[in-house]
């Protein structure tokens, strides 16, 4: 697999800041080829992902360090998958155990525990490991396989004509 | 964000402006846990159409305002839901346990 930077961005823990990650996303994950869906589904994801470390890795504590780190991924894949996004967030929390990461059961009505369906549903790959004092969760959205756009149409507009004419 | 509150007859309906997530979802709770367990008012309308986004903790809060509707016997309703915020309860397999409207006309008939 193949890695090229195009993003990394050094936070801090503040509910204030999700809306600026948000925006650096929602423009990065259009620019990336993404389709509407996709563009909202991967910021989703990386907003929930934050969200989490605030409130369970920092426990709601201010001023503590976040990193995202935006890549292009290059890989051959049996399903064609090739080109995707992968976003890398970094925290230095307390260990987290993998096999707690559970949502509630989406049967049950209640509030909370929606997070990580959101991220399992949004994203392709989902790992968390625990490396040098710091937590890291890798989330990578691949592109689906297009042809070249037309000069002048916008993948949005071919998107709308429904997979077949992709 | 912004929310504020509009009265028509035994209805309440927040009017909200902006993005709710981590940062404010507490403030949209306490608006809708007030007028429903407090104030007892029959009928809580969210007015959702200036809502581009909403995160799981926005979606908690409006869980607990539901559960806060059946508890008092009112009626909680979500109207103009934008192309996210609809995505986000069909995640949560949450849009058909909300009463859900297109517009205001419909959400106040």
């Amino acid at each position: 697999m193949t890695r090229d930077l195009l993003l990394k961005l050094e936070l801090r823990s503040d509910p204030s800041m999700l809306c600026v990650v948000r925006g650096a996303m929602e423009r990065l994950t259009e620019v990336f080829g993404f389709s509407a869906t996709d563009c909202r589904s991967v910021t989703r994801a990386v907003d929930e992902a934050i969200t989490n470390i605030m409130r369970h890795s920092y426990k709601n504590q201010t001023g503590k360090p976040i990193e995202v780190h935006v890549r292009r991924v290059k890989q051959r894949l049996a399903s064609g998958h090739g080109v995707g996004l992968e976003i890398l967030l970094c925290d230095r929390g307390p260990a987290v155990d993998p096999a707690k990461m559970r949502g509630r059961r989406l049967d049950e009505i209640k509030p909370g525990g929606l997070g990580l369906h959101f991220i399992r549903q949004s994203m392709d790959v989902v790992e968390f490991k625990r490396a040098r004092g710091t937590n890291l969760l890798r989330l990578i959205k691949y592109l689906l396989p297009v042809s070249p756009i037309e000069p002048g149409k916008r993948r949005e507009d071919l998107a709308d004509l429904g997979p077949a004419n992709r | 964000m912004q929310i504020s509150a509009r009265r028509i007859d035994k209805i309440t309906i927040f009017d909200v402006v902006g993005d709710i997530d981590l940062a404010n979802s507490p403030e949209v709770r306490k608006a809708l846990l007030k007028e429903l367990k407090e104030s007892r008012v029959p009928r809580v309308v969210m007015n959702m159409s200036k809502v581009r986004y909403i995160d799981s903790s926005g979606v908690a809060s409006l869980v607990e305002g539901l559960k806060a509707s059946r508890d008092v016997g009112s009626r909680f309703i979500l109207f103009g839901l934008s192309p996210s915020a609809r995505e986000v309860l069909q995640l949560s397999r949450l849009l058909k346990i909300f009463e859900v409207y297109d517009d205001e006309a419909q959400a106040l008939a």
